[in-house]
């Protein structure tokens, strides 16, 4: 038995450390609990990863969301098992829809309780199936090193998204050999380059369009800035417009002469006609979600449409495409762009649709009525930003009416700066967010554009950035209203405003200074710059209540079910019933 | 308002996938999750270290929700490769049924006699019951049973379709 060299044991506790740490992990976000203190012990003992302790298990999800989406690098997360893991199950939800990259660890009670209700005991493998790119299970110490690196290349190649291992807690404690080495497995081999057939026919098709554009999505910002690098020189190439969904914002610069805003269900006019119009449409890491296409069958219904993805699976799943290309979409716009030079092309006299594009324009969709008694919500961010956009702040959003406002008047010229919840729609995203992009980015200046209700979703997490004396400012546009539940309300139920007040709101300064926060109110627009440059003055955390105008709409719209060319563009145009097909539509 | 039907097309899918614990569950979970639809179901491992598993599972849907059903398959991790039997071309579908028959007299005698043409086998027989094994494309078993039907059915068993594709070559 006992043989001249031993091979040494570890703990599976020590054993995750030490892979975390191979993998580069610096920080992890976390709540302990019964089913994880071996690996807090252990953690505890080396003093490589830095713990942000959060103040419930969601905000650690969306901190490392943050985290995630501003750097980069994979979010981590630590909770418990049970309740822990439960709670931070809308954080998974949202990173499995937006593509972020998270490694989850939860704890789980020992192998031979599972399956007898013990005590904090969930189906945690179960729960997150079909929420998280991939889960396991670990029932050996001697597979914990094998499954996070797995975990670790799953989370961040091709389509990113999170994983999730539960390590029961008699893994965490048992031992084993150190030096075991198990095969890594091939099995997870992301597409790379596109095929060349593919591309020469996509830039042919772009060369020769008369009324191209690039629909540009989240994707890009995942492939990295080397493909925001990419789309910009293909944008100047081909001379085509440039649109982008919520997610993809900032990678094509606002400033930039190409750029049409945002489109889809409030976006811009100019972009949403320019896709209704357009008889090439190169779309690029998006998904044709149902917030950009309005009603399908008049989607853009006489293009010509290129789809470029990394997941097979996003291709012609809600809008048959021409040509689908499984790529990777930075990888794939490089590869456009050496074909285009090879090819000597000139980018197409695109004169007539860059005539109509400024008819467009010319309308100035994102026009609101003025005010000089009361801050109107989009003076509040048109201010913000011109305060800050020297600054190159990251700015992240809650869920509503502020999140679309943001969109619409804060203008990205740079990708990983625009942190925010698309496809889940999770309130009480933005400030834990918030608190991950200022862990990863110490000297960003991090600003959650927020609404009065989301904010009070996770505004537990205050705490966690005055512990970590994370400056983080909070801008709360405070209409005293769910004001996106109350638009609907009015478009759609007649102006029934059933349970969408704010009612009973904390006075938001007094709770800042409770958590040794700064707090700042302002209502008047006159005082408004002044109040933002003392926020921003503050070398600490503020939390900032604008007052806004109450029931201002976000415009334009596009109602659910309608197409592209029925566009509402002012509140004068808004009807106040709709049909039940419609009514049914998310 | 009424919520609108579709035309759907029956597919064969086999699904090469990694024997691991929970692989059924995400499959059969994602159908579910994502409002697809599974006649039948069936899985067993065939690689000699059992390490891998066949997966044959039949499904049903408009054509572009059939390819959506593959891209999603092929998206989980555990997944290797997926065929679609049903767009791959020719290919033989088998099914195995053990069927319970009651009766006694002519019932019997007939029951006996269908049973031989259908090429079914007795594998129990008791004074007033037999249970037959028939293998065949599912028509061929929906036939034999609605026929048992008339002379005693008890009960069915069937395992659901496997399938593979005609000719020397592997899916
Ligand atoms: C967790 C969660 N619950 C409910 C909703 C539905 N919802 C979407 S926007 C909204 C109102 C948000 O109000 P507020 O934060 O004040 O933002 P505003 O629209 O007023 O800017 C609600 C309830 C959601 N998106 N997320
Ligand atoms: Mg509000």
């Amino acid at each position: 038995m006992s043989e001249d060299f031993t091979v040494p044991e570890k703990s599976g506790a020590e054993i995750l450390i030490d892979t975390l740490i191979e993998q580069g992990v610096d920080t992890v976000f976390g709540y302990p609990g019964g089913a994880v203190l071996p690996i807090y012990d252990a953690l505890f003992q080396h003093k490589k990863i830095r713990h942000v302790l959060v103040r419930h298990e969601a905000g650690a999800a969306h901190a490392a969301e943050g985290y995630a989406r501003s750097t980069g690098k994979p979010g981590v997360v630590l909770v418990t098992s049970g309740p822990g893991a439960t709670n931070a199950v809308t954080g998974i939800a949202d990173a499995f829809m937006d593509s972020i990259p998270l490694v989850v660890l939860t704890g789980q009670v020992a192998t031979n309780l599972i399956g007898t209700d013990a005590f904090q005991e969930a189906d945690t493998v179960g729960i997150t199936r079909h929420c998280s790119k991939h889960n396991y299970l670990v029932k050996d110490p001697a597979d914990l090193a094998s499954t996070v690196r797995e975990a670790f290349a799953i989370a961040t190649k091709g389509r990113p998204g999170p994983v999730v291992i539960d390590i029961p807690k008699n893994v965490q404690v048992a031992t084993a050999a150190t030096d075991v080495k198990r095969p890594t497995s091939s099995r997870f081999s992301p597409a790379g380059e596109a095929d060349y057939a593919e591309i020469n026919r996509a830039v042919e098709l772009l060369a020769n369009a008369k009324a191209p554009i690039l629909y540009t999505g989240g994707g890009i910002i995942n492939s990295g800035p080397d493909a925001s690098a990419a789309l910009r020189e293909l944008a100047e190439l081909s001379g085509a417009p440039v649109t982008s969904t919520l997610m993809g914002l900032g990678a094509y610069p606002a400033s930039g002469d190409a750029w049409l805003g945002m489109l889809g269900m409030h976006g811009t006019y100019e972009a949403n006609m320019a896709m209704n119009q357009c008889d090439v449409m190169l779309c690029l890491g998006a998904r044709f979600d149902d917030r950009v296409t309005g009603r399908r069958d008049a989607f853009s219904p006489d293009s010509i449409k290129i789809h470029i993805d990394i997941d097979r699976s996003s291709i012609n799943k809600t809008i048959r495409v021409d040509l689908p290309i499984v790529a990777d979409v930075g990888a794939a716009i490089r590869q456009m762009i050496e074909v285009w030079k090879g090819r000597k092309y000139k980018a197409a006299a695109l004169d007539d649709w860059w005539a109509r594009i400024k008819g467009w324009r010319a309308v100035d969709c994102l026009s609101y009525p003025g005010s000089t008694q009361e801050i109107m919500p989009q003076y509040a961010i048109e201010r913000l930003f011109a305060a800050t956009k020297d600054k190159s702040p990251i700015i992240t959003t809650e869920v509503g009416q502020h999140q679309m406002w943001a969109a619409q008047h804060f203008h990205f010229d740079a990708p990983n700066k625009w942190l925010t919840s698309g496809g889940l729609g999770t309130m009480g995203y933005g400030l834990p967010a918030a608190i991950g992009a200022q862990m990863g980015n110490p000297d960003a200046l991090v600003i959650d554009i927020a609404g009065e209700a989301s904010i009070q979703m996770n505004i537990q997490e205050m705490a966690t950035a005055t512990q970590y004396r994370l400056p983080v400012k909070v801008f709360i546009l405070n209409n005293e209203w769910m004001g996106m539940v109350r638009q609907w309300q009015e478009l759609t139920y007649e102006s029934r405003f059933s349970e969408s007040y704010s009612d009973s709101l904390p006075d938001f300064v007094a709770l800042a200074e409770a958590y040794g926060w700064k707090g700042i109110r302002c209502s008047d627009p006159a005082k408004l710059d002044e109040a933002i440059a003392e926020m921003l003055a503050y070398d600490g955390p503020v939390m900032f209540d604008c007052r806004v105008h109450k029931t201002s709409n976000c415009f334009p719209m596009i109602p659910s079910g309608a197409a592209h060319t029925d566009m509402i563009l002012h509140s004068d145009e808004v009807s106040g019933t709709m049909d039940d097909e419609a009514k049914a539509l998310v | 308002m009424h919520i609108k039907q579709e035309l759907t097309e029956r597919h064969v899918l086999t699904l090469t996938v990694d024997n691991e614990a929970g692989t059924l569950a995400r499959i059969a979970g994602m159908f579910t999750s994502r409002g697809y639809n599974i006649d039948s179901l069936t899985v067993a491992d065939i690689s000699e270290d059992h390490a891998i598993s066949r997966i044959t599972i039949v499904t049903r849907g408009p054509p572009p929700v059939i390819d959506q059903i593959i891209a999603q398959c092929e998206r989980l991790i555990p997944v290797h490769k997926v065929t679609d039997l049903t767009e791959a071309g020719p290919h033989v579908e088998r099914e195995l049924a053990l069927v319970k028959v009651r009766g006694t007299g002519d019932q019997r005698v007939e029951a006996m006699r269908l049973a031989d043409i259908y090429r079914a086998r007795v594998i129990d027989a008791t004074v007033n019951s037999f249970i037959f094994e028939i293998t065949g494309g599912p028509d061929k078993i929906d036939t034999f049973v609605a026929l048992m039907r008339e002379v005693g059915l008890v009960e069915v068993g069937r395992t659901g379709i496997v399938g593979l594709m005609r000719g020397a070559e592997g899916s």
